[in-house]
């Protein structure tokens, strides 16, 4: 991985959250929880499953709206807007044009009777191209950069296997460059062979694209590969976070440590 | 003995067009509303007829409750004037309303029609009624329909040009025959109720009022006169009508009309036009009878009268004739 010379962080975040709560009935999933994330820069998200990690990200897509707290976005027109005071049309177009997400499970990112290139078309569509031959050569763009085989580019996601499924995602969430990529579980449930090969090319993604980048993953080799640092939830609350190597060599807090011994 | 007719109830103008005032002044309002927001769909209180719903039910009320004593009706279905069911719904509406009928699209105030546009031009002042089985455009890509009128009230559309980028990359070519989507007036999207594609462009700036109603939906919907009609396409890959050409008409020789294909045995078809009381005005002028045939919506070489407005009429609908009309009770 190509390392950049230390530098002072005096940019704006690309993306800051602050305060979030999201209650389910009288479910906690998410408990006061703040981040930031800065431009090339990848957040890892670990906890046990039930955590609340998978609820943030929803949040984060603006999918839903949260019972408290602030998520602001620094690009073009909106730097300054809590996205969740957005209007219905607004919140569609920012979350369409730079937010990128890629689900643990290929049918809640995929339209499964929709061929893999309509999918990642999808995107520019829902942004206004209406050119044929534009969304074309763009799906074609976009599926190539994550990878996948090309001569099967017009099948139904339900024929591929599930590593291919996790490409035609990443490809849909990067077909127009965003600034904020969320990745949850991306390569949970492959196998691990497959999983490397996904791995490889969200670390090429990362070399290739200033993107902010959160991963959500309990597995911990993943995030030690993926993220520059690392925020550990459990029951909705966020109890401890540094740098990656940091926190899974040295964890503080009982509840790392016992992740961290659990896995490794 | 008094006979039957004097003990009976004299006729009341009141119940004039079989439904009574309180729900001819439901469908009026309504109809005003849509007229006033082209392509919106404005919900209506439909009443019971003695038609089983499915059969013209909502073309029906709203001819019904526009019909007047000076009116003259038209009845279609499927470009006939001859089918049993618009025989019936013409019979119907004469015996309630009194109005006179024709089977000549120039000489009809008040056209009801299910699947078909007349070939030839509908002037101003003229008012077409469609049947409608489905209001919604929608349905294919968002079978929520509650999740759908946000999309409509966010004109939020996109996901249509998803179905037409489908069925580029699966056919090569736009499949969608009947019910082709377009945008009413750069606001709403509608569906023209299941004309063949050769027909949507016959609803763009056109002089006559049309009503779309659909009776089990309960909706009503209007393209008024002189309003902008544009069929669902790409940049760069245009809406089709169905190729006519090189079809001619069995009984008139006529060409460049929309066709009925008429298989048959030895495995080759003939073709027949689909719009008998146009068929009918033909015949009789061969036959140097009196007829007006009146101007169409494509001339005999098969160019559209909105100059330029088809940006091309051959080409990726070459297997035509994929508007193949459904038989029974689908209409509403
Ligand atoms: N839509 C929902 N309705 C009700 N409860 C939910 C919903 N989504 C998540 N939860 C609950 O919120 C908590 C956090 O879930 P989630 O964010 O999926 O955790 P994780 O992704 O860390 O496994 C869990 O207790 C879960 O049952
Ligand atoms: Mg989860």
């Amino acid at each position: 991985m190509q390392t950049l010379p230390p530098q002072l962080i005096t940019a704006r975040p690309l993306l800051a959250a602050r305060n979030l709560t999201r209650r389910y009935g009288s479910i906690v999933a998410v408990d006061d929880v703040s981040l930031v994330v800065y431009s090339g820069e990848t957040l890892g998200i670990v906890g046990e499953s039930g955590s609340g990690k998978s609820t943030v990200l929803r949040l984060l897509n603006l999918e839903e709206p949260a019972d408290e707290g602030q998520v602001t976005l620094n690009v073009p027109g909106y730097g300054d807007t809590n996205l969740f005071s957005l209007e219905r049309f607004q919140r569609r177009q920012v979350q369409i044009r730079h937010i990128g997400i890629v689900y643990q499970n290929p049918h809640q990112g995929l339209r499964m009777r929709v061929t893999s290139s309509g999918n990642v078309a999808e995107r520019l569509i829902l942004a206004g191209e209406r050119r044929y031959a534009t969304l074309r050569e763009a799906a074609r763009d976009s599926l190539a950069v994550s990878e996948f085989p090309l001569e099967r580019m017009d099948d139904l996601p339900a024929k591929l296997s599930g590593g291919m499924q996790q490409r035609v995602q990443l490809a849909k969430a990067i077909a127009l460059k965003p600034a904020l990529l969320l990745l949850d579980e991306p390569t949970t449930g492959l196998d691990v062979s497959v999983q490397a090969l996904v791995l490889d090319t969200l670390m090429r993604l990362q070399r290739e694209r200033q993107i902010a980048t959160i991963v959500v993953s309990h597995d911990l080799g993943v995030i030690r590969t993926l993220a520059d640092r690392v925020m550990v939830m459990r029951r909705g609350r966020v109890v401890e976070q540094g740098l990656t190597d940091q926190v899974l060599d040295d964890p503080q807090h009982p509840y790392t440590q016992q992740l961290v011994h659990a896995k490794l | 003995m008094p006979s039957l007719a004097q003990l009976a109830q004299p006729n009341q103008d009141y119940s004039y067009g079989f439904l009574d005032a309180f729900a001819k002044r439901e469908l009026r309002r309504r109809m005003l509303k849509a007229i006033a927001l082209p392509g919106y769909q404005v919900p209506y209180a439909s009443r019971e007829l003695p038609i089983a719903r499915g059969w013209g039910t909502g073309g029906l009320q709203v001819t019904l409750s526009l019909a007047g004593p000076n009116d003259t009706v038209k009845v279609i279905d499927q470009g006939a004037d001859d089918s049993v069911n618009a025989a019936n719904l013409r019979r119907f509406i004469s015996r309630m309303t009194g109005v006179a009928t024709t089977t000549d699209t120039n000489a009809a105030s008040l056209i009801q029609s299910r699947h078909r546009i007349p070939e030839e031009r509908l002037n101003e002042g003229q008012v077409l009624v469609l049947q409608v089985p489905d209001p919604e455009p929608l349905r294919g890509v968002q079978p929520d329909i509650s999740r759908a009128r946000q999309m409509h009230a966010d004109a939020d559309y996109a996901l249509m040009w998803l179905g037409l980028y489908e069925q580029l990359v699966r056919y090569g070519r736009f499949v969608q025959g009947a019910s082709y989507p377009v945008i009413v007036h750069q606001r709403y999207l509608m569906s023209p109720s299941p004309i063949p594609r050769w027909d949507t462009p016959s609803l763009h700036q056109a002089a006559h009022l049309t009503l779309l109603s659909a009776g089990r939906e309960k909706r009503l919907y209007a393209v008024p006169p002189y309003t902008d009609v544009y069929p669902i396409e790409f940049a760069d890959v245009y809406f089709q009508v169905e190729d006519q050409s090189g079809r001619v008409c069995m009984i008139t020789g006529a060409g460049n009309k929309f066709m009925d294909e008429l298989p048959q045995t030895d495995g080759t078809s003939l073709y027949r036009i689909s719009d008998t009381g146009y068929i009918e005005k033909l015949v009789k002028q061969q036959r140097g009878e009196a007829a007006h045939v009146g101007e169409t919506y494509y001339d005999e070489a098969g160019q559209f009268y909105h100059a330029g407005f088809l940006k091309s009429t051959q080409g990726n609908s070459a297997r035509s004739a994929d508007f193949s009309p459904r038989v029974g009770q689908d209409a509403d």
